[in-house]
């Protein structure tokens, strides 16, 4: 079994480089020399033919083991309101009115977005819990995550969720074992109506491209992809540069949406994701002035010794003690 | 586990050495989950529920060998099957749960006319109950002749309904044992 696919681009917890390698993608964007990014996997969902027929969620909560978990009932078909830590992958119907009046029933495969920049593994601090690979697959690993949620915090699609009885979190890992031996995802084989693609970063943005003029075409005139913070001016529709503060810099999840110009409408599709100020601030500047202060309270420590030498005990004091 | 004081120092210096050589963790983590399928028998068969009749890949961990147990670790669509390459709707990408599940029917049972309860019952015995209704239903309903005397020998009072996954083999076993019967009424699920 090869995992050719599965060598690590970032790691959590880590100032330095990847242990071992050199591989490591700093939190502001910039790679070392020699990261490897000749292919980049994608997962492309196609909205418009999605029938919310739920064979994804089904295949995803089976290859990875988990236990059918009770469903609410809130008016609609959706499975439950949100996903959860054993339910990875979940269909969200919306119902939208026009402005005309006329109602759109949207449907959209909600899971981990495996963020080019994840807010996630920026605000993780556990060594090791939360991993990028070079394909751009973000994985967590169970055995080192030290359940404090500071991913929960980071992440702009409310995607990581916490187990109360295990003390972890859990998501999606755009089925890393499957895509690390050459398969593809288990949602990706399953949907019958072929809406949901697998393949490189690059074929996935031309297949939507092509779907989105097909729907140009046939007067869907808002369609569009959902990519935020791409580099690619023409998949990013959004128009949210790659280097504005917090960007995502694109998603290795990618949608066509119907009406691309309101990601809202689609339950709760953030129009401009962001790593949130805060976890960008702790783990960059903070981080830095923090290790600052230790250093300079050493020093100042030091001086004080050098200019006022040891403290002496007052002699009055210790006859009134 | 007792670590003398040799052993400390081979192995603290092992890892000293390791970390200083730069141990590389990456294929490592990159191992952290196995594929699960990766060492199982790949068994083709079909979806049971709709007529659609979907080709499905039974995933079986075990090398059959004499004495193992073999064990059912995953099911999923067969990217050669024509009719739905490789893709599942919901109810069939759950067949694993209807191979292992402790709900799961693993005996003949019987619902006698009038009763509410199911109750178990032998397979020599169920086999026996249903020749002996066969038998009564086709002699209480034969028709030899019709009304103008044509000898028809149809048996009327029995239908028999076929399912998607029936092989070939058994079809024709099935339509020569109805039509033997004088059976008409005989009808496929995969074509409704």
């Amino acid at each position: 079994m090869s995992n050719g696919n599965l060598e690590i681009r970032a790691i959590s917890g880590h100032t330095g480089g990847t242990p071992g390698g050199g591989e490591y993608r700093q939190p502001d964007g910039s790679t070392h020399a020699g990261a490897s990014r000749d292919y980049d996997v994608c997962k492309l969902i196609d909205t418009t033919t999605c029938i919310g027929c739920k064979a994804c969620e089904v295949a995803c909560v089976e290859w990875n083991g988990y236990e059918f978990r009770e469903t609410t009932f809130d008016n609609t078909y959706q499975t439950m309101p949100e996903t959860a830590w054993n339910f990875w992958n979940l269909i969200k119907f919306n119902e939208h009115q026009r402005a005309d009046g006329t109602i759109q029933w949207l449907m959209r495969k909600d899971q981990c977005m495996h963020c080019e920049e994840p807010g996630c593994l920026i605000a993780c601090p556990a060594d090791g819990a939360i991993v990028q690979y070079t394909n751009g697959i973000v994985d967590f690993n169970q055995a080192n995550c030290i359940g404090c949620q500071y991913c929960v915090t980071g992440c702009p699609f409310n995607i990581p969720k916490f187990n109360e009885a295990t003390k972890k979190v859990y998501k999606c890992t755009l089925c890393s074992d499957r895509v690390g031996a050459g398969l593809e995802p288990a949602c990706i084989k399953s949907c019958p109506t072929g809406c949901l693609h697998f393949g490189s970063k690059e074929d996935m943005k031309f297949e939507a491209a092509k779907r989105v003029k097909q729907l140009h075409d046939n007067g869907h005139a808002d369609a569009g992809i959902y990519n935020p913070g791409d580099p690619d001016e023409r998949t990013s529709a959004d128009g949210i540069k790659s280097t504005s503060p917090g960007s995502i810099g694109g998603t290795h999840v990618i949608y066509v949406l119907n009406d691309a110009k309101h990601p809202e409408n689609y339950g709760g599709l953030p129009p401009a994701p962001s790593v949130p100020f805060f976890v960008k601030m702790w783990k960059g500047p903070l981080k830095w002035l923090g290790g600052i202060g230790l250093v300079a309270g050493v020093f100042g420590v030091f001086m004080h010794y050098i200019r006022f030498g040891p403290k002496e005990v007052d002699k009055v004091e210790e006859v009134k003690r | 586990m007792g670590l003398s004081r040799r052993e400390f120092f081979k192995v603290g210096t092992g890892s000293a050495a390791a970390l200083l050589l730069g141990f590389d963790a990456r294929p490592v983590l990159a191992q952290a989950k196995e594929l699960k399928i990766a060492r199982t028998t790949e068994t083709r068969s079909t979806c049971p529920y709709c007529s659609v009749s979907c080709g499905v890949i039974i995933h079986t961990l075990g090398d059959k060998a004499k004495n193992v147990t073999t064990q059912v670790v995953h099911v999923e669509g067969d990217p050669d099957h024509p009719i739905n390459r490789g893709t599942l709707c919901p109810k069939g990408a759950s067949l694993f749960q209807e191979i292992k599940n402790e709900r799961r029917l693993m005996r003949p049972q019987v619902r006698r006319p009038g009763s509410t309860q199911w109750e178990d019952i032998s397979w020599d015995k169920a086999i026996d109950e249903i020749a002996r209704h066969v038998k009564k239903t086709r002699d209480e309903t034969f028709v030899d002749t019709d009304a103008n005397g044509k000898t028809v020998n149809r048996c009327e009072g029995i239908a028999f309904n076929g399912g998607c996954t029936d092989t070939n083999e058994f079809n024709y076993l099935i339509v020569k044992t109805m039509r033997s019967l004088g059976v008409c009424y005989m009808e496929n699920q995969a074509r409704v």
